[in-house]
């Protein structure tokens, strides 16, 4: 989640280079535990870096267990519950994974979970695509703080963030380098 | 963004911006349900004093594909009928809570005056003989969609393009992205204000052209005599077989609709596969409920 940067203190690295990725390993394999072998599963990554965690995750899970999950990216952005509050937001691409979703178990995928807000969205988004078995979520970053009924099924990590902090997830396919640092908060 | 009024307004960036909007909106298209929450709650009304039937119905379509409420209201069987001035009855639509007012009108500028009088968002149909940016919007997107690219086409615009408000938008936005124009016609039809190339031979320009847009003779809108005959304009200006065969293999050959089939385009060619006229109606939706979100969609 790219947030302003709150320069009122030094930002903390709380996950390098080498965390994010052994953190990305646990969660496939976390994956393939809770599902009995990703059988019927489907990935989608909510944009931006939700895309390519989700991609990380599945060839993880190719590299673990040669189980080929398909992958998609659900853009949320029409779905939004707060649309008219912001300027008009520029809308990204939508890729339903190869064989669709009907029937299979969809693990939605983002970088970090704080609102349940954008997981709401992603929701409805899904259901207008199709009808899936069940749905998960997988985060990278768990920051609390939730103003919805939602919670992920596989984190990466949990962060208890004040508010007026933020959390920038960077990866290397949007961001040139691997890492997670949280921004701001008490002086 | 606030109004859409003309084509000329629209910078690249802007019009880029619409462009790939309106390429995802086009990829929804094809799902299982195509309705989207985006403007839920909004009210669209679609002001027209024109006659009608693609642009309403694609604006229509458009709104409804993005949950908002459409109020359709023609000037036939309302009360301008009766006499009401546009001030009163935008002040009117103003008073029911219309978010945007979509409006045909016969006079050039009634959009920009409109825009004047109402709080919400203003997208010009087509007024008069001026502009219809939305259909400058879905030709530039058809034309980038079948050739890849819009920098550097070579883009001619044929018939009548003094009454056009289609060539004009479509002059001003394509020299925007860069592509070259030229226009074709009769010397009685083509205007002398528009700053691009102009030829009056139609044969000589085909054989050196990615996209042939061919306009309707708009007899409603004559009020002399432009051309000898409508036997003499189609023989000189008509895109018939013949000539449809000296284009380069990849040309598309375009025309906003409605067609004066054997006047302006033979059935031959509007039938062919080069001709994107079907497309262009699809595409209509699209770039609109893309034109749509970028307008309503933020904060207002």
């Amino acid at each position: 989640m790219a947030l302003p940067e709150a320069a009122q203190s030094q930002p903390k690295t709380i996950l390098t280079s080498t965390d994010l990725q052994r953190v990305v390993d646990r969660i496939a394999h976390q994956i393939l535990e809770k599902t009995q072998g990703a059988a019927d599963t489907a990935l989608m990554g909510i944009p931006t870096r939700g895309g390519p965690l989700a991609r990380r995750l599945a060839d993880r899970i190719r590299t673990f267990e040669g189980v080929d999950v398909p992958v998609g990216v659900l853009d949320i952005t029409l779905y939004r519950d707060d649309l008219r509050r912001q300027a008009t937001r520029a809308i990204g691409p939508t890729e339903v994974p190869p064989g669709g979703v009907d029937g299979r178990r969809v693990i939605l995928v983002d970088d970090v979970l704080f609102s349940g807000r954008t997981v709401r969205a992603a929701l409805d988004a899904l259901s207008d695509i199709g009808r899936p078995r069940s749905v998960q979520l997988a985060v990278l970053v768990d920051r609390g703080h939730r103003e919805l009924p939602i919670r992920a099924d596989y984190v990466g990590k949990n962060i208890p963030t004040a508010l007026a902090e933020s959390v920038r997830v960077a990866l290397v396919e949007t961001d040139g380098v691997d890492e997670v640092k949280l921004f701001g908060g008490t002086q | 963004m606030k109004h859409l009024l003309s084509a000329a307004d629209l910078d690249a960036a802007t019009a880029t911006l619409v462009l790939d909007t309106a390429a995802e909106m086009a990829s929804l298209a094809g799902r299982e349900v195509k309705k989207l929450p985006t403007l839920r709650g909004r009210t669209v009304v679609n002001l027209f004093y024109e006659d009608s039937t693609r642009t309403r119905i694609s604006f229509e379509a458009a709104a409804k594909r993005l949950s908002a409420d459409v109020i359709n209201f023609s000037a036939k069987g309302s009360s301008v009928s009766k006499g009401e001035s546009l001030k009163d009855t935008a002040l009117t639509l103003q008073a029911m809570g219309a978010d945007a007012v979509v409006i045909r009108h016969p006079a050039s500028g009634a959009p920009h005056r409109l825009a004047t009088w109402v709080e919400g968002s203003v997208l010009n149909a087509g007024d008069g003989t001026h502009e219809h940016p939305t259909q400058a919007l879905l030709d530039a997107y058809t034309m980038r969609s079948r050739l890849g690219r819009l920098a550097g086409l070579k883009v001619a615009v044929v018939g009548d393009v003094l009454h056009s408000r289609v060539a004009r938008s479509n002059v001003a936005l394509l020299a925007t992205l860069g592509a070259k124009v030229t226009l074709v016609g009769p010397p009685t039809l083509i205007p002398v204000d528009l700053r691009t190339e102009v030829c009056y031979d139609l044969d000589s320009v085909l054989s050196d052209t990615d996209v042939v847009m061919m306009l309707r003779v708009q007899r409603e809108r004559m009020n002399d005599s432009y051309f000898p005959s409508e036997r003499e304009y189609a023989r000189r200006y008509g895109l018939d077989g013949p000539r449809m065969r000296k284009l380069p293999e990849h040309a598309i050959v375009m025309h906003p609709g409605p067609m004066n089939r054997g006047m302006e385009i033979a059935p031959e060619v509007a039938d062919s596969a080069r001709s994107t006229i079907v497309e262009q109606v699809a595409n209509g939706v699209s770039v609109r409920m893309a034109v749509l979100y970028l307008l309503l969609g933020g904060k207002s």
